[in-house]
């Protein structure tokens, strides 16, 4: 995947993938190798520019969330190759791999139970700071304050508990959480997916802010795709375990290449009265993660006029198709109906 | 003029906690005709749920829906029935859906048993009959396969054939109305898209009124005849769907309408409205938007604004409509902030 | 249940104190044999409100001292199991995988066996056992249960988003457990240890009836009521008195334990956390 972006890679995902076993039992903890499994993420590939936003979107269950913690080694990758800055993240161990954790931090969908209930919110932006040895003391406290600050909450707040904060106001602290040890990339996991249109507007604005003022990377996973549009540089479109399209964010939401980003823009409700574009509703349901078809995954829903049997005897590649757009379909583009 | 189906009228629904007072739902009027659909929006807590639990009289102690208030029903004051006359009513006349379908199916009954349980419940229809009607049902809201499906338990199926089986449940007496509590949120786009055109097929053949409850204004443009919308536990402007998205008129329905993020434009920076909703048990004084809108004068914080007419089936919660002007002097809608709330 | 939580704290603080001042609020020397033959068998009277026993011991005081003695052990064998059920369960969830399952199949084995029997086993072969070797005895044979109480919450804690927050941040396992993780399972150990006070002074208390428990000099509750368990007919209160103490402080930790472990339950206070959020 190269393309006319001139930044380095920051992050290079090379044919990533992750099982999970179907069962756990005994022998099977035990003893040995599982026979079934769900690919979750299934040979995914891709990198991210310094300072880029790459916005990931699909359907509830097609391994988003996965990804980005196998990405963050907070599961085991099954396979593959994750390489950050230059080190291959997948095989570090020990204290080199938390040390390594300081440069790629994480914000949470859900902005309860992302929080520890137990430790004041001061606390944990502080923790940080502390495993690192970034700040100790009286300099701690400073930079816990001019944290909150950057994040717009009021820095008196930090010797209170999560429970007496809002969603929106959470979801600050997990991104002043974040920022505490200065990361070069934060991957974000639908962060304001639980909030209200006008909070998530208010976090929104804010994550651009930093990522402005710090040149921050953005992995930023949502399944709304209008918030990805707004935020994101490029998006990568995942169906089943695999990214079935990647593109800049105006090239794929004005020319969808394959059909299920087709199919998934147009289900996007219009906040416009009457200006509905036609709609392509997809019949069916996606097909089991633990039991993948052959060839191409999106095929028992395709609407693709073109569609016929190679496209069960193939996976498609992810081709690209116009410069630095990448599309896994074999067939001709079709145009939108 | 015909009565309307269903004529909500200055609910009031509190939950007491000794000396403190909730007023979840504050003061609620608004209609629902025959066979319209109605979208309820608002920010969350504003008292959408709660609205919809008391027309079907769901709230428990130590929520109250307060003496004044008046639900009228097909002609027949809901408030004033038994509680046997109430439960033929609910899931029969009126039925409801909720927003998350794991948690209201019943883990150990199969999908048709359940389905089936509902017209046993309300009519006198034999025990092959109810299951037949089930089946019927499940085929109706598009799952393939309706009668093995019907044989299946909740957890066998993905979540948009639960929220399907939902439905069925919902509309297998064929309700009058039919209230759906954020019916898709839990959903994607694509299921979702499934759903919406499932609800309005299903209220074309089945003539029914639908009552919306949402916080996705794309859900509302594309469904909704007239939006109600909420806030701090009131309806704060009420207009039919084409009338509020072309001319809104409150400042918190301008804001959220700028609020979000579009598929169609990009714009550099969303609008935000700054600040938090006040908790339920501490509305401030008069406006209770107030806080948190750029227009707010000293009026808004003496005087609580009513619902003023300001067009054809157009009523807005604020004294910018008795002074219009005052909305010029101020050119910017909201002030944009970077993030400086809390 | 306040009011049920409010009673059982005042029983139990009342019993504490009293046996942590026994020296001056005893009546008598508990061991001190006055008059074996005048003064033996005395009933309950305004001078020795408990009777004497058959050596002439005032029955209150060696109850008040004998408080001194079930307590402690009670509250020190509780504190040794707590502890091992506390580390071996967050060890078992929080590593997971083939040590879990080991681990948590030795536990099952371990419950397998009645308690009681074991001690008895274990005490029977051990004659006269020392104070402190019968505190670490009862306290080693008292985790099991809570072990996987813990495990089972850790188990589920540890997929929570800000235990990967934690370990995103870079903190090690031991900080993640110590800091995160257990702090948030505390409810369950202090309900655990509550309840576990009660269970231990009737098991204690069992043991001594029996002789295998606390030896002479030394004397507990239990150890009391043997002494007179030869005699209930004619000298009833001997053993009357410090069995009513036992059944009192055991109801009182059970009581004060549920209503802990009601207030503790989140189900309980959702309201007031919704009330929060708003
Ligand atoms: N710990 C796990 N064990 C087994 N299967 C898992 C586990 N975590 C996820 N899965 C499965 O992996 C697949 C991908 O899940 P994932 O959570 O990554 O999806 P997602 O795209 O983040 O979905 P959502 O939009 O609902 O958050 C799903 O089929 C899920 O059931
Ligand atoms: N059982 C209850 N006890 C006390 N307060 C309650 C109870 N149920 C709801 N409330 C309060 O009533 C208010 C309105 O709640 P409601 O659930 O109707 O909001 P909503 O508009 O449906 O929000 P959302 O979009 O989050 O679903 C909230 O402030 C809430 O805290
Ligand atoms: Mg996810
Ligand atoms: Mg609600």
């Amino acid at each position: 995947m190269t393309s006319a972006r001139t930044n380095p890679a920051l992050l290079q995902v090379t044919r990533l993938r992750k099982d999970f076993p179907v069962r756990q039992g005994l022998q099977h903890s035990l003893f040995g190798r599982n026979a079934a499994a769900i690919r979750a993420v299934n040979d995914v590939s891709f990198d991210i520019a310094r300072g880029e936003t790459l916005g990931v979107v699909g359907e509830s269950g097609c391994g988003k969330t996965t990804m980005g913690r196998a990405i963050l080694r907070l599961i085991e990758p099954t396979s593959g190759s994750v390489v950050f800055d230059g080190i291959d993240v997948a095989t570090l161990h020990g204290a080199a791999l938390r040390s390594m954790r300081r440069k790629m931090q994480v914000v949470f969908q859900d902005p309860f139970s992302s929080l520890n209930p137990r430790m004041t919110v001061g606390a944990a932006v502080r923790e940080g700071m502390l495993i690192h040895h970034l700040a100790e003391g009286r300099a701690a406290d400073h930079r816990v304050k001019t944290l909150f600050e950057e994040v717009g909450l009021n820095p008196d707040y930090a010797s209170r508990y999560p429970h007496e904060f809002s969603g929106g106001q959470r979801q600050r602290i997990g991104v002043a959480r974040a920022l505490s040890v200065e990361p070069e990339m934060i991957v974000c996991d639908e962060p304001v997916s639980a909030l209200d249109v006008s909070v998530q507007a208010q976090v929104i604005n804010l994550m651009q802010d930093l990522q402005r003022d710090r040149g921050l990377t953005y992995l930023f996973i949502a399944h709304d795709l209008s918030v990805v549009r707004h935020i994101a540089d490029r998006v990568a479109v995942m169906y089943l375990g695999r990214i079935v399209e990647t593109a800049s964010a105006d090239d794929l939401y004005s020319n969808p290449t394959m059909p299920y980003t087709q199919a998934l823009l147009s289900a996007v409700p219009r906040p416009e009265p009457g200006r509905q574009t036609a709609r392509i509703v997809l019949q069916g349901e996606p097909p089991s993660p633990a039991n993948p078809p052959p060839g191409c995954v999106f095929y028992s829903r395709c609407q693709h006029p073109l569609k016929d049997d190679d496209c069960t005897r193939v996976v498609p590649p992810l081709e690209e198709k116009t410069p630095a757009h990448f599309a896994a379909c074999i067939k001709q583009p079709s145009q939108l109906p | 003029m015909t009565d309307p189906l269903l004529s909500v009228s200055d609910l009031r629904t509190y939950f007491h906690d000794g000396e403190v007072v909730a007023r979840a739902v504050d003061g609620v009027s608004f209609d629902v005709a025959e066979g319209e659909t109605v979208a309820v929006v608002g920010e969350s807590g504003s008292g959408k749920s709660v609205t919809a639990l008391s027309i079907l009289r769901l709230i428990r102690p130590p929520g109250r829906i307060e003496t004044a208030s008046s639900i009228r029903f097909q002609g027949r004051e809901l408030l004033q029935l038994s509680d046997g006359e109430m439960r033929t009513i609910r899931g029969n006349r009126i039925a409801m859906i909720f927003q998350e379908p794991m948690s209201a199916l019943n883990p150990v009954l199969t999908v048709g048993e359940q389905i089936a349980e509902v017209v046993r419940v309300h009519t006198d229809a034999s025990r092959h009959d109810a299951w037949e009607r089930a089946v019927e049902m499940l085929a109706l809201t598009g799952i393939s396969a309706p009668r093995e499906r019907a044989s299946e338990y909740p957890h066998q199926l993905s979540g948009g054939m639960r929220q399907r089986v939902m439905i069925a449940m919902a509309l297998v007496l064929k309700p009058a109305l039919l209230i759906a509590d954020e019916p898709t949120t839990a959903l994607d786009v694509t299921i979702q898209a499934q759903i919406l055109e499932l609800l309005q097929r299903l209220q074309e053949q089945l003539g029914m009124a639908v009552l919306l409850i949402t916080h996705d204004l794309g859900v509302v443009a594309e469904v909704a005849d007239r939006v109600v919308v909420m806030y701090g536990g009131e309806v704060v402007e009420r207009a039919t769907m084409t009338e509020l998205f072309e001319a809104p008129q409150h400042p918190y329905t301008e804001g959220l309408m700028s609020a979000m993020p579009r598929l169609d434009r990009d714009a550099e920076r969303l609008v935000t409205i700054p600040g938090v909703v006040p908790p339920s048990t501490a509305w401030p004084s008069g406006c209770r938007f107030r806080d948190r809108c750029s227009y707010a004068w000293d009026r808004c914080a003496t005087e609580h604004p009513p619902l003023y007419p300001v067009g054809d089936e157009h009523e807005s919660r604020c004294h910018l409509a008795v002074e219009p002007l005052r909305r010029s002097e101020s050119h910017t809608p909201l002030t944009v902030r970077v993030g400086a709330d809390s | 249940m306040v009011r049920h939580a409010g009673i059982a704290s005042g029983v139990i603080a009342v019993i504490v104190v009293v046996a942590l001042l026994a020296p001056w609020v005893a009546p008598y020397d508990p061991i001190a044999q006055p008059d074996i033959i005048g003064l033996k068998n005395l009933a309950p009277s305004f001078s020795h409100p408990f009777g004497t026993d058959s050596f002439s011991r005032d029955v209150l005081s060696r109850c008040i001292y004998g408080a001194r003695i079930s307590l402690s052990v009670a509250a020190l064998a509780t504190a040794i199991a707590i502890t091992l059920g506390t580390l071996y369960g967050a060890i078992a969830g929080y590593v997971g995988g083939a040590v879990d399952a080991v681990l948590m199949r030795i536990v099952d084995a371990a419950l397998s066996i009645p308690r009681v029997l074991l001690l008895i086993a274990i005490l029977a072969l051990w004659n006269g056992l020392p104070l402190w070797l019968l505190i670490v005895v009862l306290g080693a044979t008292g985790w099991f249960g809570l072990s996987r109480m813990v495990r089972a919450q850790v188990l589920s804690m540890r997929e929570l988003d800000f235990v990967a927050a934690a370990r995103a941040l870079g903190a090690s396992g031991p900080r993640i457990l110590f800091r995160h993780i257990l702090p948030n399972v505390l409810p369950t150990i202090i309900v655990a240890a509550t309840l576990g006070v009660g269970h231990v002074i009737i098991l204690e208390a069992g043991l001594s009836y029996l002789g295998l428990g606390v030896q002479p000099p030394s004397a507990s509750w239990g150890s009391i009521i043997q002494d007179g368990a030869d005699q209930i007919g004619a000298a009833w209160w001997i053993s009357l008195f410090p069995g009513l103490l036992i059944v009192t402080t055991a109801i009182a930790c059970n009581a004060l334990g549920d209503a802990l472990r009601a207030a503790f339950d989140p189900r309980e206070n959702a309201v007031t956390m919704a009330e929060l959020d708003s």
